[in-house]
């Protein structure tokens, strides 16, 4: 079952200057194929949104990309330097983060324990808390998120600000590739804003590197340079933000689910 | 325990509001510190524990005797607390120890082989005895871990084991505290002399560190955070099995201590102590002390109060001449009232008042 490249997709040259590139991954479940030859490159600074329906891959690439999982075959290649990303904290130690849809935060921990999860400040063996209060606050402050307090415990907060603070976290983490998996899930337009607001100031930095998963097109082609889709398991379709539309985006998912339609009915004709 | 008053009020405070407005005189400043207070998670059954006392205090005269103060504390309190340490790290963390109270069990009784019938020197033996709660915790954790059986399942087979191994071994007869144990024993428990608060001290010293160990380190948080949301925390890169098998090893240790404790204050290895009843108080004293079977919360020093509360009643109504048989409707009532409350006081807590 391959997708053939859809007729009008155009691909962005993979760089030089590119910190992280993806040549040629698959991952197989049983006999489920997640992803058949995922290609893609991220540029230093860059926001790539990463769009496809549900079920198309985009989570399983993520969990490659963390190290939360290793692919089949392919490469994955991280300043010029081909990498094997061995575990999550491997994964983090390159400088690669992911912000689930879960969170990972834990509702009954305060913000700023959360914020140092696994990396607290330790005056061995106590908890350095007032050093790692002190950081949390300027840290959220310097990302431009508005929270009274960093005691408080995560249960009490928005979805929004929740959001917020994984992100913090692993920009503070010193994250220098971000992978947010679908950040807007589920939120408010006040909520969302959040998000954005925060993505954009990263992107001014110019630090970060951002890969924003998600299905909701039109905010995340607000704040992306570049837009990929996946579609069965590989990347169809690879066009800055700008050159493409929400009606474009659409018109491609719709289209494939036409000619899965139609290779089902035509099958199903062939048997009968 | 102030330190931690003033943090937690910090947490309950509603922060959108900014400072709340300060009224001056000492009525508010009594009305600020009654809702400090009522916010802390051990405050309802600080105010059961203080309210029993004075109860029994009024009620019998010998109440307050020192011979049933320190029976009260280590002989009824003690165990439960101790064991009640292992069990509040467990639950925290989503899982639960029924074998504890089969550690409590063997572990004198291993002692005793180790020293009568091998002749291992008492020491060496003491720590044996000691390293097999630790290594019975290891077991349970890497079944429940590492192969997966719910621990529920995993310790009420491992305490199974264990019991059946203590009366094979022993075949059921009680036997004497090892005469060569005594010097050594009589200060982790005994009823003789000053060493009667041994058992408490103990105790005490363990809810200590163990307190400090839940809210002041690594370890604790990561307790928390295991039980709190066991994904996040795996996806965060904490080592969830290294968590979940030590604090098995700890509990499986507290039994051991227990076990070793109650031979010396008893003066006797008996093949009827430990078993479930303990390992059932211990929890009982964790959950009305403010521990969530859920996983995530949990305080130390609210076992121990819970744990007191719990003495307190067994104590007072032995001393009242009253029968225990209704003893366990009031447990019963108390856990179930417990948890009432603390629902509903979480509810109030939420909302910012108290």
């Amino acid at each position: 079952m391959t997708t053939e490249p859809a007729e009008g997709a155009t691909s962005t040259p993979a760089a030089d200057g590119d910190v992280l590139r993806v040549e040629h991954i698959s991952k197989r479940f049983g006999a489920v194929t997640a992803l058949t030859d995922i290609n893609m490159h991220l540029a230093k600074g860059e926001v790539l949104a990463l769009l496809g329906d549900n079920g198309a891959g985009k989570s399983t690439l993520l969990k490659i990309l963390c190290g939360f999982q290793p692919p089949d075959t392919g490469r994955i290649v991280l300043n010029g330097q081909e990498v094997i990303l061995k575990s999550v904290d491997h994964a983090r130690e390159l400088g690669i983060d992911a912000v689930y849809q879960d969170l990972a935060l834990i509702n009954q921990l305060s913000v700023y324990h959360n914020m140092f999860l696994n990396r607290e400040r330790v005056r061995w063996p106590i908890l350095n808390n007032r050093a790692m209060r002190r950081e949390a606050k300027q840290h959220l402050v310097d990302m431009g998120v508005n929270l009274s307090s960093v005691d408080v415990e995560v249960a009490r907060l928005s979805g929004g600000q929740r959001q917020a603070i994984a992100v913090a976290r692993s920009v503070y983490s010193e994250a220098k590739i971000l992978l947010l998996d679908e950040p807007l899930a589920a939120m408010g337009v006040k909520e969302a804003a959040i998000i954005l607001d925060l993505v954009r100031d990263l992107k001014e930095q110019g630090e970060v590197s951002i890969i924003i998963i998600a299905h909701n097109y039109g905010q995340v082609l607000e704040v992306s340079d570049r837009v990929n889709l996946i579609q069965q398991g590989q990347i169809t379709f690879d066009k800055k933000s700008a050159e493409t539309s929400v009606v474009e985006l659409t018109d491609m998912v719709v289209a494939e689910y036409r000619r899965a339609l139609d290779e089902r009915h035509r099958s199903a004709s062939a048997a009968g | 325990m102030s330190e931690t008053a003033e943090q937690r009020a910090d947490i309950g405070v509603p922060q959108a509001g900014g400072p709340a407005p300060q009224g001056g005189g000492l009525w508010a400043l009594t009305k600020r510190g009654g809702a400090v207070f009522i916010r802390q998670r051990e405050a309802t059954i600080f105010v059961v524990m203080v309210v029993l006392l004075i109860y029994f205090g009024f009620a019998s005269s010998t109440f307050f005797s020192k011979s049933n103060i320190t029976n009260l504390l280590s002989g009824y309190a003690a165990p439960i607390i101790i064991l009640s340490i292992g069990e509040v790290l467990l639950l925290i963390s989503g899982e639960i120890d029924l074998s504890v109270g089969f550690v409590f069990l063997f572990a004198p009784f291993l002692m005793h082989f180790l020293i009568d019938f091998y002749g291992v020197p008492v020491i060496p033996a003491i720590l044996i005895s000691l390293l097999l709660g630790v290594v019975v915790g290891w077991v349970n954790g890497f079944l429940t871990v590492t192969v997966g059986v719910p621990s529920f399942i995993t310790t009420l087979g491992t305490g199974f084991i264990l019991w059946g191994l203590t009366l094979t071994t022993s075949h059921a007869y009680p036997a004497n505290v090892p005469a060569s144990a005594q010097s050594i024993g009589k200060y982790l428990g005994s009823q003789n002399g000053g060493y009667v608060w041994s058992a408490i001290i103990w105790a005490l010293a363990l809810v200590a560190f163990f307190h400090v160990v839940l809210t002041r380190t690594r370890w604790g948080l990561h307790t928390i955070a295991v039980g709190g949301n066991l994904l996040g925390a795996r996806e965060s890169g904490i080592s969830v099995a290294r968590i979940k098998y030590g604090n098995f090893m700890i509990c499986g240790l507290m039994g051991a201590i227990v076990g070793l404790m109650t031979a010396f204050y008893d003066n006797t290895i008996d093949p009827s102590a430990g078993q479930y009843t303990p390992m059932f108080y211990a929890v009982t004293a964790a959950v009305i002390g403010g521990t969530a079977m859920l996983g995530g919360t949990g305080t130390i020093i609210g076992a121990l109060l819970g744990a007191i509360v719990l003495a307190t009643l067994q104590d007072g109504l032995s001393i009242l001449g009253i029968s225990a048989n209704p003893l366990n409707i009031i447990f019963g009532t108390a856990i179930l009232v417990a948890m009432v409350a603390n629902v509903r006081l979480a509810r109030l807590r939420a909302a910012g008042r108290a």
